[in-house]
């Protein structure tokens, strides 16, 4: 690999990131979050991969990814499990609309 | 020829991104974060990781849309996503702020390349780090449980029959 694919690679990276935070900044749809996680997750497990091919132990990158793949699954089930029972109690996925609701 | 392949790639997974962060109607959303899984698991392939892209195709392409999909139609209608609070100029300078500090932390550690024993995923999963997969198990146990506890309909006990 390339110095320039190196430099792409880490440019890509940091453009996902940087999008999945402005996506958590301004979103207010609770699914939409969870989204939003969704993105941040895969730039983090393209950066774990770069980092075990970069540093040459591509097997420890892997591991950790999948590790982190399946966190994320579960976050994502869980996540839209309460999106859907916060619904069906308050009728709206409007974050600050929850959060000033009581009961 | 690589670096241009990664480029079309990685600038089409940017795109599919912000579309999914601006897009009102939540089901594009949805279809814009598969294709970033797809386009991700594919870059994640040429870097040598072939097990790891498998994993974020199945997974990230496949059951997260499924599962997005299907809360969408639960909540119907209501799966529009109004204006944000926060001022979006605010947002974007707080972002690009993140960014560039990322950038400039991150930037020093790829120039120097550190090579060491490349092991095969098997070896560093089932010895070096078995633990991850005793948390990987539990992690999927555990998620099941919770989506079958938050999933189900509550149904009223004897003590709210009483009270009835």
């Amino acid at each position: 690999m390339n110095f320039s694919a190196l430099n792409i690679i880490l440019i890509g990276i940091a453009g996902l990131l940087g999008i999945g935070f402005y996506g958590l900044l301004i979103t207010r749809n609770l699914i939409k979050v969870v989204m939003m996680l969704q993105i941040l997750i895969k730039a983090v497990v393209l950066a774990l991969v770069f980092a075990g091919k970069v540093s040459g132990n591509l097997g420890l990158g892997q591991s950790t990814a999948a590790t982190v793949i399946v966190a994320d699954t579960i976050v994502a089930v869980v996540g839209l499990a309460l999106a859907v029972q916060v619904h069906r109690r308050f009728g709206t996925l409007d974050v600050p609309k929850i959060s000033t609701l009581k009961g | 020829m690589e670096s241009i392949e990664y480029f079309l790639l990685l600038m089409g997974a940017i795109f599919c991104a912000y579309r999914a962060t601006v897009s009102k109607r939540i089901l594009s959303s949805t279809l814009y974060l598969a294709c970033i899984s797809a386009l991700t698991s594919v870059v994640v392939f040429m870097l040598g990781a072939t097990q790891v892209a498998v994993m974020e195709l199945s997974v990230g392409a496949g059951l997260v849309t499924v599962l997005m999909v299907y809360a969408l139609s639960v909540v119907g209608e209501d799966a529009l996503d109004p204006t944000s609070v926060i001022p979006k100029p605010l947002a974007w300078g707080l972002v690009c702020a993140a960014t560039i500090l990322l950038g400039w932390m991150a930037y020093p550690a790829i120039q120097v390349t550190i090579i060491t024993g490349d092991v095969d995923l098997a070896s560093v999963l089932w010895q070096s780090r078995v633990l991850d997969v005793w948390i990987q198990i539990v992690l999927i146990f555990s998620g099941v449980m919770g989506v079958l506890g938050l999933l189900s309909e509550r149904t009223p006990g004897k003590m709210g029959e009483m009270q009835k």
